[in-house]
């Protein structure tokens, strides 16, 4: 082996001051997700109008208590701030597991069994990536009403088609190797072939392809949220922050620039940690 | 050829129908339409009659069966708010869109092109980690949020570009930008992995040993190659665009096929919502099967066995 292929190149997945940044980000994201009632300075929901658009400690001007100011209505910006990641994460994840839920499914079958099988798998991806996503996201929460339950359905419903893809050419690359013909050779039954031995080799592109997905479905419900038809008010959405403070942000730029800083910073950290994932797991070639 | 092109059409108007089911089923999903046209304040009587001037008393599958039939030939019926024919509404603003559209597409194609093909002409130096980083970072960025920062910095504080409207080209080059954003990322990493394959291959050693200049080497042979899964991607990121202008239309007021569609959302207008996303899913399927036909017509090997 030669020495200089080993310290050659760029520094990836862990030896990457990148991913560790994005670990960190996401590491405080979840920590702030998990322990928002106790981290809150003051109530989220707590209006206080004597007290209206108060500015950060960065401007002057600044009263002490609130550290970020305090919205249109009183509110202490910094806990809206926490209790929004704490969402943000929350639509995330659970977006995620049920989009993966589908997704890996109908990638798996239609990888491993192929056929005419595959051919209604390609189908459904195909007739889901043309569909106006943000569009019928909308027109749905618009008939259906919106709570945090029915959003997560139905984005979970629409954002299924990275995980297809990716657990459909992996499943087809991995069916042909030599252990899945030695389980089939033992009488495994083809569930258990699929379980114990296609799902674990293919796991690791799954959870670069998840951790994308979390970023996406933040993004996505920033957007319905800044559309008035997201997470319901008053719970603090960063998009819905951002559409709040909309009316006001050519007298208080600030209130706009917080909740998208956060976005940006969450959505990136989520992002760079993905690719040093992506890089440790050796699977650079996956889109 | 010709059997390529068969299969691609068949799959598109397959696809095409799904979706059209899927539009009808989506504005059927709360329940009674006549209740939702007749407003909060209507009588039993008057709902009945609603129903039956809309046609909601006959079965299901007759409804979709007309809305089908006259969608083919252009007429998708008329819309409860504005109470004029809705392709005509569309017709009207699909025009802003697509300006919007091509020109966030132009600006993503001017900037990520040259960054991809200089990322990979440079790879694993410094020039091509910022390439990287600034993909990344477009990745990241919020569009709205985008949109709303570049009001307030070039139309509010200096004042160079107007903030709404569709009166001149300048009213498009903001809302541009911000599309081109959600299309750079994409479109500069696939150049670059491209360019950087096609770079290692053998034609390209050939041609540096006949002696051909590096531009030469660079446009004519590698990027040909590398343009391939780009004229793939640009299409689709055109497809998205054009249905993902709803946020940025709202957020710069461009009365465009996107602002219809949210205001019609916002009216309960369902035969206005359902073409929409109809028109919107034939013109994806359209730009996709177009870019397969042109990636067939530059690449033979892609025709198919």
């Amino acid at each position: 082996m030669n020495v200089a292929t080993v310290t050659a190149g760029p520094r990836r997945g862990w030896r990457s001051l990148a991913t560790w940044f994005g670990a960190a980000i996401v590491g405080i994201a979840s920590i702030c997700a998990v322990f928002a009632p106790w981290l809150v300075p003051y109530d989220p929901f707590a209006q206080d109008l004597g007290k209206r658009l108060l500015v950060p400690f960065w401007m002057e001007g600044h009263v002490p208590g609130h550290f970020l100011g305090t919205d249109q209505l009183g509110r202490d910006y910094l806990s809206r701030l926490i209790w929004g990641c704490r969402i943000s994460m929350l639509i995330g994840i659970t977006v995620t597991i049920v989009s993966g839920l589908i997704g890996i499914t109908l990638g798996v079958l239609g990888g491993f069994v192929g056929g005419r099988v595959d051919d209604a798998v390609l189908f459904a991806i195909t007739t889901r990536l043309s569909i106006p996503v943000v569009l019928v996201a909308l027109a749905v929460v618009a008939l259906l009403g919106s709570s945090m339950t029915l959003l997560v359905l139905i984005l979970g419903l629409l954002l299924w088609d990275r995980f297809a893809v990716v657990a459909r050419s992996t499943t087809m690359q991995v069916r042909h190797l030599d252990f899945v013909a030695a389980a089939w050779c033992a009488g495994c039954s083809r569930f258990r072939i699929l379980v114990r031995e296609v799902l674990p080799n293919i796991a690791s592109h799954l959870v670069v392809v998840a951790t994308l997905e979390v970023a996406l479905a933040i993004l996505l419900e920033a957007a319905l949220s800044f559309l008035g038809l997201g997470v319901p008010p008053p719970l603090p959405s960063w998009g819905l922050m951002i559409a709040e403070a909309k009316d006001y942000m050519f007298f208080s730029p600030w209130v706009i620039v917080i909740p998208g800083v956060a976005l940006f910073v969450l959505v990136l950290g989520i992002n760079l940690l993905g690719d040093g994932l992506r890089d440790m797991f050796g699977t650079r070639s996956d889109p | 050829m010709l059997q390529f092109l068969l299969r691609r059409l068949t799959v598109a108007v397959l696809v095409a129908i799904t979706v059209m089911t899927l539009a009808f089923v989506l504005t059927r999903l709360s329940g009674d339409l006549a209740i939702s046209i007749a407003g909060p304040n209507a009588t039993q009587a008057d709902i009945e009659v609603v129903r039956k001037a809309y046609g909601l008393d006959r079965p299901l599958v007759t409804q979709f069966f007309d809305w089908v039939g006259r969608a083919l030939t252009g007429d998708f019926g008329n819309s409860y708010f504005f109470k004029a024919p809705v392709s005509s509404l569309i017709a009207e603003r699909m025009p802003v869109t697509l300006t919007l559209g091509l020109t966030g597409l132009v600006i993503a194609l001017v900037v990520s092109l040259p960054l991809g093909i200089v990322a990979a002409v440079r790879e694993n130096t410094a020039l091509d980690r910022v390439v990287q980083l600034v993909a990344l970072l477009g990745q990241a960025m919020p569009s709205f949020w985008l949109g709303l920062l570049l009001m307030i910095t070039f139309g509010l504080q200096l004042g160079w570009l107007p903030i709404s409207g569709t009166g001149s080209w300048q009213n498009y080059v903001m809302p541009g930008i911000v599309l081109a954003f959600s299309a750079i990322p994409a479109l500069t990493r696939l150049t670059r992995a491209g360019m950087i394959q096609s770079m290692g291959s053998d034609y390209i050693r050939t041609a540096r040993a006949k002696g051909l200049s590096r531009a030469s080497i660079l446009l004519k042979h590698a990027l040909r190659n590398a343009a391939i899964p780009v004229v793939a991607i640009a299409a689709v990121q055109l497809g998205f665009m054009l249905g993902g202008s709803i946020v940025i239309e709202q957020v710069f007021a461009l009365h465009g096929v996107g602002f219809l569609a949210w205001e019609s959302i916002g009216k309960n207008d369902f035969p206005v919502v359902q073409a929409v996303v109809l028109v919107l899913a034939v013109i994806y399927v359209a730009l996709t099967t177009l870019a397969d036909l042109m990636n067939a017509v530059l690449d033979p090997r892609l025709r198919g066995p």
